[in-house]
C-alpha cells in the first residue's frame, strides 16, 4: 500500500475542508476500501476518516422519514432501524459478517455502489434520498451504473433518508464464499405503489423492475409476478451463475419478498 | 509519522506510525503480539480478529491511527489474571476446537464477543456469528461445541466423532 496522510475530522465542516485537498479520499469502515489500497487499485494521498463525525452517526425517524447517519454502521442499524423499519434492519443484520458490519457503514456501502451489495436495493427501493454535504440527491437520480454513482469529486454522504413503507422484505440468495448477493431483491409497498429493486443481478448495478412493480402495485401477492419473465440479455454471467439462472432468481427472489414483507 | 496512543490488554501504549500502518501490523511488528494472525490480508478469514472497544473487528483492515485512544483486546489478553486459559480457551481445548490452531485466536476473539452479547446462543447463532471466520483445517463442528460447551450448555453431537 502507498503511503499517504490520515486525517480524522470530527466535524462534517472539517471533513469537507479536509475533502477540499488533492488527492483526498473518504474512509469509512474501510472494508472495501482498505483491501482495494492494499492492491494499488486505490492510492489516495489523503485518507479522511468519516468515523469520527458524530453527527454522521445514528438512526432518527423524522418528518420524512427514517435517517440514517452516513457513518453508521451496519450493527447499529441493524440493532436500532428494528423497530421502524423492520426490513432494513434485517438486510443490515445479514450483511457480511460480525466484523464486517461492526465497521463497515452505510454510506461507504451507497458510495461504492458495488453490484452485489445489499443496501443499494434498499436505497432505490424506498426511493431514499442520498444526503450529501452539498445536496440532496434522490434515488432514482444516484445510481449511475456499476461502482459508479452521481457523487462528485469530493462530494460526501453524511446520511441516507429512507421514507417508512407499508411493508417490505429484503431477501437475499448469499454467494456463500463473498457473502454479498449472488442476487438479492428488494421490494417495498407504499400506499402510493409498490417499488422492486434488484442486487447481483445486472451488468449495470442496482435496477428498478418496472413489470413486477406495476403487477404488484395492483395486486400485492407473489402470485401477481407468475406470468412474467425477467430478460437476461444485460445480466452478469460469472462462475457462480449464468444470466439466465439470475433471471429466475430475481423472479423468484421477488416471490419470497412479497410473501415475507411486513 | 504520528503518534498514536491506545489501551493495548489492558495498557497504554503510544508508538510513531505511518499512515497506512494497520492496526494488525502496529500489534505484530509493534507490539510483538504475534498471537493476531494474518491469515489473508484480504479482510476475508478473521484469523485477525481482535477487539475495539468490545466489538470483534479484523484488524488487518483498520488503520491505527483510526482507533486512536481505544480499548483493545488481542488473544493475548485473554487468559485469566493467573495466566490460567479462560473459560473460552479452555474450552477449545477441551473439545479438539483447533487442529492447526492457524484460525483459533480469531475463533477465541469472535467466540467472546458473542457470548458477551449473547451468553446462551443456539448452534445455528453460534454458526451465524462465526461466518466470517474461516478455519483451513474445517473443524467447524468442534469449534461450535467448544463455544456451546463455554456457554455453560450442553453441547450437542454434532462432531463426527
Ligand atoms: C467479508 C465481507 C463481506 C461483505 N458482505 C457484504 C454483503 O453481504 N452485502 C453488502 O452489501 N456488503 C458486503 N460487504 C461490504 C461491506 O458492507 C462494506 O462495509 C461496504 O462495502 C463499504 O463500506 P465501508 O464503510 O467499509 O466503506 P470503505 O471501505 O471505507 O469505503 C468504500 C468506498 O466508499 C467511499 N466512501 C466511504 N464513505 C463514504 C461516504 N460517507 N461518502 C462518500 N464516499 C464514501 C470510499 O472512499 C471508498 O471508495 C462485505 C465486505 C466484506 C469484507
Ligand atoms: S487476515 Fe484479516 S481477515 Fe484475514
Ligand atoms: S485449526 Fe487450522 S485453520 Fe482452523
Amino acid at each position: 500500500m502507498f503511503n499517504f496522510d490520515f486525517v480524522k475530522p470530527s466535524s462534517i465542516a472539517d471533513a469537507v475542508a479536509a475533502m477540499a485537498q488533492t488527492g483526498a479520499q473518504a474512509l469509512s469502515g474501510g472494508q472495501t476500501l482498505t483491501p482495494t489500497m492494499k492492491q494499488r487499485l486505490a492510492s489516495p494521498s489523503v485518507l479522511v476518516s468519516l468515523t469520527g463525525i458524530a453527527e454522521m452517526k445514528g438512526v432518527c425517524l423524522g418528518a420524512d422519514g427514517l435517517s440514517i447517519g452516513g457513518a453508521t454502521t451496519h450493527a447499529t442499524v441493524a440493532a436500532e432501524a428494528g423497530a421502524y423499519y423492520p426490513a432494513l434492519a434485517d438486510l443490515a443484520a445479514n450483511i457480511g459478517d460480525p466484523m464486517v458490519r461492526n465497521r463497515g457503514t452505510i454510506g461507504g456501502s451507497v458510495a461504492n455502489n458495488d453490484p452485489a451489495a445489499c443496501y443499494p436495493s434498499a436505497v432505490l427501493a424506498s426511493g431514499a434520498t442520498v444526503v450529501t454535504n452539498k445536496r440532496k440527491i434522490a434515488a432514482d437520480d444516484y445510481f449511475v451504473g456499476m461502482f459508479s454513482t452521481a457523487l462528485d469529486e469530493g462530494e460526501f454522504i453524511t446520511g441516507v433518508t429512507f421514507p417508512v413503507p407499508e411493508k417490505a422484505a429484503y431477501v437475499k440468495f448469499n454467494q456463500p464464499a463473498s457473502r454479498f448477493a449472488l442476487t438479492g431483491v428488494f421490494v417495498a409497498k407504499y400506499a402510493s405503489g409498490v417499488r422492486v429493486a434488484v442486487t447481483g443481478a445486472s451488468n449495470n448495478g442496482v435496477f428498478r423492475w418496472a413489470e413486477a412493480e406495476a403487477a404488484l402495485s395492483a395486486n400485492f401477492s407473489a402470485s401477481a409476478v407468475e406470468g412474467l419473465t425477467v430478460s437476461a440479455a444485460d445480466l452478469i454471467t460469472d462462475l457462480h451463475g449464468t444470466a439466465a439462472y439470475r433471471a429466475n432468481l430475481v423472479k423468484v427472489l421477488t416471490k419470497r419478498a412479497v410473501a415475507g414483507a411486513k | 509519522m504520528t503518534k498514536v496512543t491506545m489501551t493495548v490488554n489492558g495498557k497504554s501504549v503510544s508508538a510513531e506510525v505511518e499512515g497506512r500502518t494497520l492496526l494488525s501490523a502496529f500489534l505484530r511488528e509493534g507490539l510483538a503480539l504475534t498471537g493476531t494472525h494474518i491469515g489473508c490480508d484480504t479482510t476475508q478469514c478473521g484469523a485477525c480478529t481482535v477487539h475495539v472497544d468490545g466489538k470483534a473487528v479484523k484488524s488487518c483492515a483498520v488503520f491505527a491511527l483510526d482507533v486512536e485512544g481505544a480499548d483493545v483486546r488481542t488473544i493475548e489478553g485473554m487468559a485469566n489474571a493467573d495466566g490460567s486459559l479462560s473459560v473460552i480457551q479452555q474450552s477449545f481445548q477441551d473439545h479438539h476446537g483447533l487442529q492447526c490452531g492457524f484460525c483459533t485466536p480469531g475463533m477465541v476473539m469472535a467466540s467472546a464477543a458473542l457470548l458477551a452479547d449473547n451468553p446462551k446462543p443456539t448452534e445455528a447463532e453460534v454458526r451465524h456469528h462465526l461466518e466470517g471466520n474461516i478455519c483451513r483445517c474445517t473443524g467447524y463442528h468442534n469449534i461450535v461445541k467448544a463455544v456451546l460447551a463455554a456457554s455453560g450448555q450442553d453441547v450437542p453431537a454434532v462432531a463426527a466423532e
